[in-house]
């Protein structure tokens, strides 16, 4: 029997997302798993008790016992100074714990001699970590559920509608922050019909932002703002300043501000001012989903609704567990990835790899000690450098792509050629020989003029080439009436009839070619423009 | 004569570097025009020199200009008159001119004793072995041309022959080749040595039928620029045979160039270029059963033209792809004005070519540019492969194989390992096709059974232009 998976209920205030879910425990034991459930556990999520017994777990009464009887430990939030009491040393967590902001907890989990996975900590640039990463997972959750806030709030609708009873502009929204959460709030917005507009710092999520809707609005400030790992870095004071007079001006226009920003392990950045706030309409609402780190607007109060200056502003912190089904179906398949990523058996025994990039990234405390922040991975700075490398390849057509030969085939044509070259060397006479040197030096030119041609014009090369090889023409003309100056060898006769009515139909046969050829290349190389 | 010996001579080089210019102006769309304008004054420098040179005595002038002017009247009418969309046709079939000219051309001059006057035994020995090589690949041209020309305009049916042991009947053929060029060797008079030599030119000529006939339609492309590169070495080994080195360079130029396109073309379908040459598709050892093995599930989602016509104006990002099914219904014009129309909308259009895409090497571009779509919006396969999950509609037209996922997840399929448009990665895919045939290479095609694929049924110039009138509505 493989290892004890123990879902506990959830013990943060507020919190009702559960770590796991029926349809995923069911895979769990799939992959050789035991696993066990603290009675309650998905009551808020929609998930009772029976249901998880129906996919096979085992449900514990109490927390002490779900504890004591698991080997493996699935949480949402980070635990509790209870939560670590009870854990016992060999045990494995994997939950969210951010590790930069609570050293506290990092230290008590590590006297307990237990291996910690940070579901936070997990490398997102790495793309086999995504069906992990349960960071955008649940920001996708909280980016849908903010919207839904702002249309509650908002005392309008947010599609645009001619009705009898009169016109009803488009609710214009503006979102703060296209990250994850961000751009799941823009294509939540635009698909109920408001006017959307974006920012970010990171230039290059602008194609993102209109792929799903939305408008990108630019700072009129020249600056890079990508910091690596798929966050953003702190902007230079000059970039502030533009950012803020843009922010004053979208606020003065929207109906309804929902931000995004944040910045790891720092305050979340005040973007909206008090000044803002009130420049905004009576009835608009502002979403601030970085009120748990203080907010990015500065009359936030986090946890909270309230109205001020008559804009009503949503500090709620808890936007994931509003959606608890939703967002402890999607953590619970993260967890289940991370599973897979442990269990390569599928025997219900963990191993935790810590060759394996994502699996080092993730773990924090191993066996009681402490492992985190992990070795940097290869920098974020692929994606920058690939349109470079686009341009650069484009001008070089066909002979880009080729490497170097294997030098074992490269050694059997070298010799093969070799071999011809010497029996031709060997048996053909002198005045041979040149017109070879001409032939073989004329291949290699043809190769290397052709190799670069782009695909587009291959028929037009080709039609010219067509053209070109009715130079054989050449070939008929010197036979038709050829000057007799070497005289004729003894006892035979020219006969000069059949061979210039050879020529002649040669010569017709060329001509079609040669004029017919370059006629038509013309004419399509005529078609070709920018 | 105006031009002497050594006159010639310099003529000639100037001959040979303009053609290597142009070759080269040909590379690039900005300077092609200039390109072809260099060959022409190549090839008008060559024929000057040549017919006022010291080979050519003044007698022969007027059967010169009698038979340029009616060849040339001939070649420019067709020119003018030829269909884009014929365009294969006409290349292969000016093909099998230079052959036949290559092969009278090595008659001509195996009678004409003055050819090897003065001549030692070993260079008179090389000199017929030049002639024997120049009909044969004069004449393999010729034929193999001609059934490419009937296969390309549908007078041949596009399926490859295979006749048993195809294999046996080729290596025979050459077997024979040689021996008739021993024969032909050890003839002491002309009169003897024509026998053989004739043989060789039947057995050149069926060679050349059994070859283009046993390639699939699918490999079209390939057998066109090979074709064009065996015009070369016709070309080159009559320059041999008349120690004329202005024929042995260009010859070489278009012989390497064409076999150039032929390698490319091949790796654009992953395909082993000797067994493109040796035989039809998925025979070469091939096991066609193992592609029923991924029978496609599920069902098609068929669309009208007015649904197509919506699709299109909300979309962001178009990709179209076209293939022969666009060139047969005549449909380029009709996809320039919808394309025109959506840049007008601020749609982001562009076309993605499959380097096989068509009949013969770039054929779609040159289609596209005669419906005067500007070049910069026409990319190639590895240009656009990775835009197509950002792609909002990708329209399919005419095309199959080359849009064929197949070639991707079925190792067992007969196009595995081709590289392919990746179009059922785009958020929706039209694919516009006459009915639910599969293409050349007789493959079923996963892509019309996917979630995201629709299925505009009927002739694509009519189907577009619907789609074009409800775009304007």
């Amino acid at each position: 029997m493989g290892l004890k998976i123990g879902i506990p209920k959830e013990v943060f205030a507020g919190e009702r997302r559960a770590a796991s879910v029926p349809e995923v425990v069911e895979k769990l034991i799939k992959l050789g798993f035991a696993v066990a459930v603290e009675s309650g556990a998905g009551a808020s999520a929609n998930c009772d008790d029976d249901s998880y017994r129906a996919a096979g777990a085992e449900i514990i009464s109490s927390a002490a016992g779900l504890w004591a009887a698991s080997d493996i430990v699935f949480k949402v939030r980070g635990p509790s100074s209870d939560e670590v009491a009870l854990m016992h040393a060999g045990q494995t967590l994997i939950s969210f714990i951010w590790p930069a902001q609570n050293p506290e907890l990092m230290q008590e989990l590590a006297a307990k001699q237990v291996t910690v996975l940070a579901i936070d900590a997990l490398p997102r640039t790495l793309s086999r970590a995504q069906k992990m990463d349960a960071l955008t997972s649940q920001a996708g959750v909280t980016g849908y559920r903010a919207v839904i806030e702002a249309a509650n709030a908002f005392g309008r609708f947010f599609n645009g509608q001619i009705t009898a009873a009169g016109k009803v502009p488009p609710a214009k929204v503006f979102i703060a922050g296209a990250g994850v959460a961000g751009l799941a709030a823009i294509g939540t917005a635009a698909s109920l019909g408001a006017i959307v507009r974006a920012n970010d710092t990171r230039a290059e999520v602008a194609d993102q932002v209109v792929s799903l809707g939305g408008e990108f609005v630019k700072v009129d400030y020249v600056e890079e703002g990508s910091g690596g790992g798929g966050y953003a870095k702190v902007m230079s004071e000059g970039f502030q300043q533009a950012q803020r007079e843009m922010y004053a001006k979208q606020a003065s226009e929207v109906d309804i501000i929902i931000t995004t920003a944040l910045i790891p392990g720092k305050p979340a950045p005040k973007l909206i001012t008090a000044e803002m706030v009130r420049s905004m309409k009576p009835g608009s609402v502002i979403v601030d989903m970085a009120a748990e780190q203080g907010g990015n607007c500065e009359l936030t109060e986090p946890g909270q609704a309230v109205v001020k200056h008559g804009v009503t502003i949503v500090g709620f912190t808890d936007l994931a567990s509003r959606l608890a089904k939703q967002s402890s179906t999607l953590y619970g398949t993260n967890l289940f990835r991370v599973c897979e990523e442990l269990c390569k058996t599928k025997d219900g025994v963990i191993n935790v790899n810590m060759e394996d990039d994502a699996i080092r990234g993730l773990t924090v405390i191993k066996d009681g000690s402490i492992t985190w922040p992990a070795p940097a991975l290869k920098p974020a700075a692929v994606p920058a450098a690939k349109p470079a490398a686009a341009v650069q390849k484009k001008p070089q057509g066909h002979g880009a792509p080729s490497e170097p030969m294997a030098g074992s085939s490269l050694a059997i044509m070298f010799g093969v050629a070799a071999a011809l070259f010497w029996f031709v060397g060997a048996n053909a006479p002198a005045a041979f020989l040149g017109h070879f040197t001409v032939f073989v030096l004329a291949c290699f030119v043809g190769y290397m003029v052709v190799w670069n041609v782009t695909p587009a014009l291959h028929t037009p090369l080709m039609s010219v080439t067509n053209a070109i090889s009715s130079i054989i023409a050449i070939g008929a003309l010197v036979q038709i009436a050829p000057p007799m100056l070497g005289g004729l060898p003894p006892g035979s006769s020219r006969p000069d009839e059949l061979i210039r009515w050879l020529s002649v139909v040669a010569i017709v046969l060329t001509a079609i070619n040669m004029f017919g050829g370059f006629a038509v290349t013309q004419r399509m190389l005529a078609m070709f423009r920018k | 004569m105006l031009f002497s010996e050594n006159l010639a001579t310099v003529a000639y080089i100037g001959a040979t570097i303009l053609f290597i210019l142009s070759l080269g102006g040909l590379s690039n769309p900005a300077s092609s025009r200039r390109g072809n304008l260099y060959g022409m004054i190549g090839m008008a420098l060559a024929v000057v020199a040549t017919v006022f040179g010291p080979r050519v005595t003044p007698t022969g002038i007027g059967w010169i200009v009698g038979a340029m002017a009616v060849g040339g009247s001939i070649g420019v009418y067709a020119a003018r008159t030829v269909q884009m969309t014929q365009m294969p046709e006409l290349v292969a079939l000016m093909h099998s001119l230079v052959g036949l000219a290559a092969v009278l051309v090595g008659y001509a001059s195996y009678v004409d004793p003055s050819a090897s006057a003065g001549f030692t035994s070993a260079e008179v020995t090389i000199h017929h072995v030049e002639v024997y090589i120049g009909v044969l690949i004069g004449a393999v041209t010729l034929s193999g041309s001609l059934i490419a020309f009937g296969k390309l305009s549908a007078r041949i049916s596009g399926t490859p022959l295979i006749l048993p042991g195809k294999h046996f009947l080729n290596l025979a053929g050459l077997l024979l080749v040689l021996f008739f060029g021993a024969q032909f060797l050890g003839a002491h008079s002309v009169d003897a040595g024509m026998m053989p030599l004739v043989i060789m030119t039947v057995i050149a000529l069926l060679f050349g039928v059994h070859m283009v006939m046993s390639i699939g339609g699918a490999d079209m492309p390939v057998v066109v620029s090979m074709l064009n590169s065996y015009s070369g070495w016709a070309a080159a080994a009559t320059g041999f045979m008349l120690s004329n080195d202005l024929l042995i360079v260009t010859g070489a130029l278009v012989g390497s160039s064409g076999a150039i396109l032929s390698y490319i073309m091949c790796r654009a379908m992953n395909r082993n270029f000797i067994s493109v040459i040796a035989g039809g598709f998925g025979t070469s050892g091939g096991t066609p059963a193992a592609a029923t093995s991924g029978e496609p599930q599920g069902e098609v989602t068929p669309v009208s033209a007015v649904e197509t016509a919506e699709l299109l104006r909300d979309a962001k990002s178009v990709v179209i792809v076209p293939g022969y099914g666009m060139a047969v219904a005549q449909a380029q014009h009709t996809v320039y004005e919808i394309t025109k129309l959506l840049r007008e909308k601020g749609v982001n259009i562009r076309f993605g070519i499959h380097p096989v895409a068509g009949r013969m090497p770039g054929h779609m571009n040159v289609l596209l540019a005669e419906a005067k779509v500007p070049y910069d919006i026409v990319m190639e396969m590895d240009e656009i492969n990775d835009d197509f999950p950002a792609t909002d509609v990708c329209m399919v037209i005419g095309a199959n194989d080359i849009v064929n996922p197949s070639a991707q997840d079925d190792p067992g399929s007969p196009i595995a390992g081709m590289p392919v448009l990746e179009v059922w990665k785009a958020k929706t895919s039209i694919v516009m096709k006459r009915g639910m045939a599969s293409g050349y290479a007789g493959v079923d095609n996963p892509l019309f059974y996917k979630d995201n694929n629709r299925m505009l049924f009927g002739d694509a110039k009519k189907m577009l232009e619907e789609v074009l009138a409800a775009l304007r509505a």
